[in-house]
């Protein structure tokens, strides 16, 4: 301690760490607070039970958690309902980033229109995909028997398997703008010299998108699928709203359980065990990707 | 065989913005050809034109006498150098200068041999794991050349490559440049700004203004017979002594001087006629044979191995600019200068063409 007081770079770094200081008090007492005492209750059952009195448990609940069907369930649909939204949106995404990379007249308006549905309110996005769907008055099943694609009108929210691809659907219109800004700002960053000496050197337009534009936008990718994991996997507003995780529990998120365990049937404690193992999923896969994001930062910069 | 030739060629880009007006050229194999030009005269467009990148709006690209005008770049087997090297910054330099080997399809052997040979020549062995980031701009330049290169291409295109390097390292790599295409039997157009790389490099330079070719012709004779005022001026430093002057009978008036006018002139409609003569060309004190001008120094800049003396000549408003080495003049010292008759550049008053002397067109 004295000898890396006596040094320059020591003292560096203990004011370093003193400035430090209240952003981090500032964070322990907004972050790490709140989920260390998620943690310290999940140790508890604190339910209707127990007359919502604290019973220190130990880990049952995590023991609870392993039998509990409707949980792994809720996983099981909130990693598909995931996987295909970030997919999808990160091809549209990309397609539509290209499109308005493009000089055309009236890029500038398409542009601002394009981040207008990831401006609007969630719920209110909700609301309308709510009633598009809608079985008996929805735009969607209209156009459909317009265009004569179907025979009956659908119940689109009321079918378990078409009730989550409906979801899918309000939540990829509403981000895929998000993903098609970010990788716009990554498109624009490549030099046009790179395209033409591809061009030059005899690459198709397909190659040069292979071997120039997306090692490029590596990085930006990243960024939205670790951006966009972390909101898919926790969604809820979305879900709650259009169809509160029915029918038959078939668009039931994680969040969407857990606010049921907590707000509905007042469970506490295992409510508060199921927020730490969906915290713990979740930094664990953040963490692979900000590492994966490293890795690919460092080669498109070329170290 | 594979000769490059561009015929009557324009690019529109708006009625206001015309960088290419009408050019035709040909460059044979093994030549040298420079565009050269100020600032926004067309050397982009044209090399762009040539390139691929862009297509005319009339005229021809002939390369090896096939035309390819509607051909894409990808298909003229050019290659080129880019100002900004345009080097792939996620590739190593291995890969960089691979690149257009490997979207031909050539097989791995051939393509690690020919990266090895492009690599002696440029001298980029142990580079070939960096990443361009990892680089110098001398060594990105070279990797950049090397790209170009590898790919035996009908005809190289240079737009620029010395401009982001510093004066030393310019001077160096032009020397390089020089020798590495000699030992290429294959045309190669360059683009510069630059008089020095152009009138060192090339064994043709296009002289271009606003989108015309002024001028192309060898180094030598663009230096020695300059087309019309604006080459004159432009090549050559410093700049070539430019004088409008009133003519009478058979002469120029400058000052109390009187310069003979060219047998072949025709008395000028304007009377008058602007006399052209470099600063080297000036000598000190009365020759034989010359046509001496007085006056009195006002500057003298010192250049190293000599200096420029500026003076106004006496009873006029010209001025003269003259190359003097190691002199011991102070401003406000008198000072004789002879215009050797031989040196003199006549240009039309109007026209701004050069007005030939009887001699010259047999001379070269
Ligand atoms: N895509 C384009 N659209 C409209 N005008 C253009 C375009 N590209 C170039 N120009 C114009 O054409 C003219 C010639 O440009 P060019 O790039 O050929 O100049 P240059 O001789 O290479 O100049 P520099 O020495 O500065 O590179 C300029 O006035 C430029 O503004
Ligand atoms: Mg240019």
């Amino acid at each position: 301690m004295s000898n890396a007081l006596r040094t320059i770079r020591g003292r560096e770094h203990l004011t370093g760490w003193l400035l430090l200081l209240p952003a981090l008090m500032l964070l322990a007492l907004v972050f790490a607070y709140p989920i260390l005492r998620a943690f310290w209750l999940s140790l508890f059952i604190e339910n209707l039970g127990t007359n919502l009195e604290p019973v220190f448990t130990g880990l049952g609940n995590y023991v609870r958690m392993v039998g509990d069907g409707r949980f792994w369930q809720s996983l099981w649909i909130t990693t598909i309902f995931t996987v295909i939204a970030v997919t999808i949106e990160l091809v549209l995404g990309m397609a539509i980033a290209l499109v308005l990379n493009e000089s055309f007249r009236g890029r500038g308006l398409a542009r601002t229109i394009a981040i207008l549905p990831w401006a609007l309110p969630t719920a209110l996005i909700a609301l309308s995909w709510q009633w598009i769907f809608n079985g008996e008055f929805g735009v969607w099943n209209d156009i459909l028997l317009r265009l004569g694609i179907l025979q009956e009108p659908i119940n689109w929210l009321g079918e378990p398997g078409l009730a989550l691809a409906s979801t899918i659907a309000a939540d990829i219109w509403k981000t895929t703008s998000f993903v098609a800004i970010l990788l716009l700002a990554g498109l624009q960053s490549i030099s046009e010299d790179l395209y033409e000496a591809h061009a030059i050197d005899g690459a198709t337009p397909w190659q040069s998108f292979r071997q120039i534009t997306l090692p490029m936008v590596m990085p930006q990718i990243l960024i939205a699928v670790l951006f966009r994991f972390a909101q898919s996997f926790g969604i809820f507003d979305l879900v709650q709203v259009m169809t509160g995780g029915g029918p038959a529990g078939s668009t039931e998120v994680v969040s969407v359980y857990i606010y049921a365990t907590v707000m509905r049937y007042l469970d506490f404690g295992y409510g508060a065990a199921l927020v730490v193992i969906t915290f713990l999923i979740l930094v664990a896969v953040v963490a692979i990707a900000a590492f994966l994001l490293s890795k690919a930062q460092n080669r498109t910069e070329g170290v | 065989m594979a000769k490059l030739e561009v015929t009557h060629l324009n690019k529109t880009y708006s009625p206001k913005i015309v960088p290419v007006k009408d050019l035709s050229l040909a460059v044979e194999d093994g030549e040298f050809l420079t565009l050269l030009g100020p600032s926004g005269c067309g050397k982009s467009t044209t090399l762009r034109l040539i390139a691929g990148l862009e297509q005319p709006t009339r005229g021809e690209v002939l390369i090896g006498s096939k035309n390819v005008t509607h051909r894409s770049a990808g298909d003229r087997n050019i290659a080129m150098v880019f100002q900004s090297y345009a080097l792939y910054p996620h590739m190593t330099v291995f890969e960089n200068i691979a690149s257009g080997l490997k979207l031909r399809k050539t097989p791995v052997g051939e393509i690690q041999q020919r990266v090895a040979e492009a690599s002696r020549v440029l001298d980029l062995d142990g580079l070939m794991q960096r990443k361009p980031s990892k680089l110098s701009g001398g060594q990105r330049q070279r990797v950049a050349l090397g790209r170009a290169l590898v790919r035996k291409p009908d005809v190289f295109l240079l737009d620029e490559p010395l401009s982001n390097l510093d004066a030393l390292l310019r001077e160096q790599v032009r020397a390089e440049l020089k020798q590495l295409f000699q030992s290429q039997n294959t045309p190669v157009v360059y683009v510069t700004h630059d008089q020095t790389e152009a009138m060192t490099l090339s064994t043709k330079v296009a002289v271009l203004y606003k989108g015309d070719l002024q001028q192309l012709d060898s180094p030598q004779r663009i230096y020695s017979h300059p087309a019309n005022q604006f080459v004159a001026g432009f090549i050559g430093s410093p700049q070539m002594n430019l004088l409008t002057l009133p003519c009478e009978n058979s002469h120029a008036l400058l000052g109390e001087a009187r310069v003979p006018l060219p047998q072949v002139t025709e008395p000028q409609p304007a009377g008058q006629i602007v006399l052209g003569i470099r600063p080297e060309h000036l000598q000190v004190g009365k020759q034989p044979d010359c046509t001496a001008v007085r006056g009195q120094v006002f500057l003298i800049e010192n250049l190293g191995m000599s200096d420029l003396v500026s003076m106004h000549v006496q009873n006029s408003e010209l001025t003269l600019r003259a190359l003097i080495a190691n002199t011991t003049l102070k401003a406000g010292d008198e000072l004789v200068l002879s215009l050797p008759p031989q040196q003199l550049h006549w240009f039309d008053i109007e026209t701004r063409s050069r007005i030939p002397v009887q001699p010259e067109t047999v001379a070269h």
